[in-house]
């Protein structure tokens, strides 16, 4: 019997798109509804009861909620291009890594952005996009040669970024500090599973204006 | 294997660390615990976990492994010869994953602020305390543990906060078995099942001193 996947989310959320480059990775058919987050769908509400928050992936009626839950239940369920290195040790690495992405670049390089690039909030953004930085090393990609789930969740910093750079006139990721990562972002926005699962920039530009911008 | 092949950065009291230690206990893994002063903090823990800083720190083989939930799904990668911590299918495995991650964005930051808040904030922490404990609840069910039959990665993750649960009841001011008794009746059954559980976890009144004379620290007064 087909798999039957359904990916409740929206356009801009660069979380969605972490899911959407999974699935794409894996060459997973899914139909994507998209969700009005000021009328949650009731289907959503029922598979996200907890978050009421996309992304929701629905796979054969089962819910699977949280980004990157989500990517590794993506990598679990379906074979072909791994997703997570296959030592143990390797995954504890990328699963560190992806974490803190989440817990510690994303929170800090929003405020960063959400307080106009004020001095103090880049500071925090930027220690924390150190170690992002340093952990690249000579590689192409956080996974080597090819994307895992670090590039994958890192999604925000190679693209929402630099749209939001752009709304606001502001610069977070600078060439002295971030060469690496900057170099990291155009490889990694190119790559042709990412590019399919991107959203066109003028949206995250506008998205950035209308929601920071106006001093 | 060799007890130095295996070290643990641990605090006694951190629900994260516990989860470490019952999940080397389950496993039966012989190691090497080293207690952290976390107001002045070694070198190794710092060479260690450069990044955060903090415990727990698995080191196998002079590799360190970070942040708790990552540190047991490795040992439960590594010795997987014994007690099984995670179901076979991705869906289970998931499911495991989103709650145990819930726990960690919610249960502790939450319950911290009943012991450090007052006022409107400390209200607002009471009300989502306890409805955290109801979805954890209600994803237990009528299941023993939350791995279903047999202890699992979820038990072993929620187990440690209740040790925390004196501490908890006293600074939220409500009574636990009776707003969720469900939730107690499945920690005293991990307590009494578990030889991994009740030989980690540390006596309630323990941890409660140990919440009293933190507040001392914040100068929170009693």
């Amino acid at each position: 019997m087909a798999d039957v996947v359904k990916l409740y989310g929206l356009e801009g959320s660069p979380f969605v798109c972490r899911v959407k480059i999974a699935l794409n990775l894996k060459g997973i058919e899914y139909e994507f509804v998209v969700e009005d987050l000021s009328n949650k769908s009731a289907d959503l509400i029922k598979y996200n009861y907890v978050y009421k928050k996309v992304p929701v992936l629905v796979h054969n009626g089962n819910p699977v909620s949280e980004s990157l839950v989500i990517v590794e239940y993506a990598d679990d369920a379906w074979k072909g291009v791994p997703i997570l290195p296959q030592d143990a040790y390797g995954k504890a690495q990328a699963r560190f890594w992806a974490k803190f992405v989440d817990d510690k670049c994303i929170p800090t390089v929003f405020k960063a952005i959400g307080s106009h690039g004020q001095e103090q909030a880049v500071a925090e953004a930027h220690e924390q996009l150190q170690f992002l930085e340093n952990e690249l090393k000579d590689n192409k990609f956080f996974g080597g040669d090819n994307i895992n789930l670090v590039d994958i969740s890192a999604t925000f910093i190679a693209f929402w970024l630099g749209a939001a750079e752009e709304a606001l006139g502001i610069k977070v990721l600078t060439k002295d500090k971030f060469p690496k990562l900057i170099k990291w972002s155009d490889n990694y926005v190119n790559c042709q599973v990412v590019k399919d699962s991107l959203p066109p920039r003028e949206i995250l530009v506008a998205f950035f204006k209308k929601r920071f911008g106006g001093n | 294997m060799a007890k130095e092949e295996l070290i643990l950065l641990d605090f006694w009291a951190s629900m994260y660390g516990m989860r470490v230690r019952i999940a080397l206990a389950e496993k039966g893994i012989p190691y090497d615990y080293k207690e952290q002063d976390l107001r002045n903090k070694s070198q190794l823990l710092l060479d260690s976990n450069p990044v955060h800083k903090k415990i727990p720190v698995l080191i196998h083989k002079g590799n360190p492994i970070c942040e708790s939930s990552i540190i047991v799904e490795y040992i439960d990668e590594v010795w997987n010869h014994k007690a099984p911590l995670f179901p076979s299918d991705p869906c289970g495995k998931a499911r495991a994953r989103f709650w145990a991650d819930f726990i960690d964005k919610k249960l502790y930051q939450i319950g911290r602020k009943l012991y450090t808040t007052k006022g409107e904030e400390h209200e607002a922490a009471r009300v989502e305390f306890i409805e955290c404990l109801k979805l954890l609840e209600g994803e237990l069910g009528d299941k023993p543990y939350f791995g279903g039959e047999s202890f699992g990665y979820l038990d072993v993750s929620l187990i440690p906060f209740y040790s925390w649960f004196q501490a908890y009841e006293t600074y939220g001011n409500f009574n636990l078995e009776l707003e969720c008794p469900k939730l107690i009746a499945w920690a005293k059954r991990c307590i009494q099942n578990k030889e991994s559980v009740s030989s980690t976890l540390p006596e309630l009144p323990k941890v409660f001193a140990f919440v009293q004379y933190l507040r001392k620290r914040f100068g929170i007064d009693d």
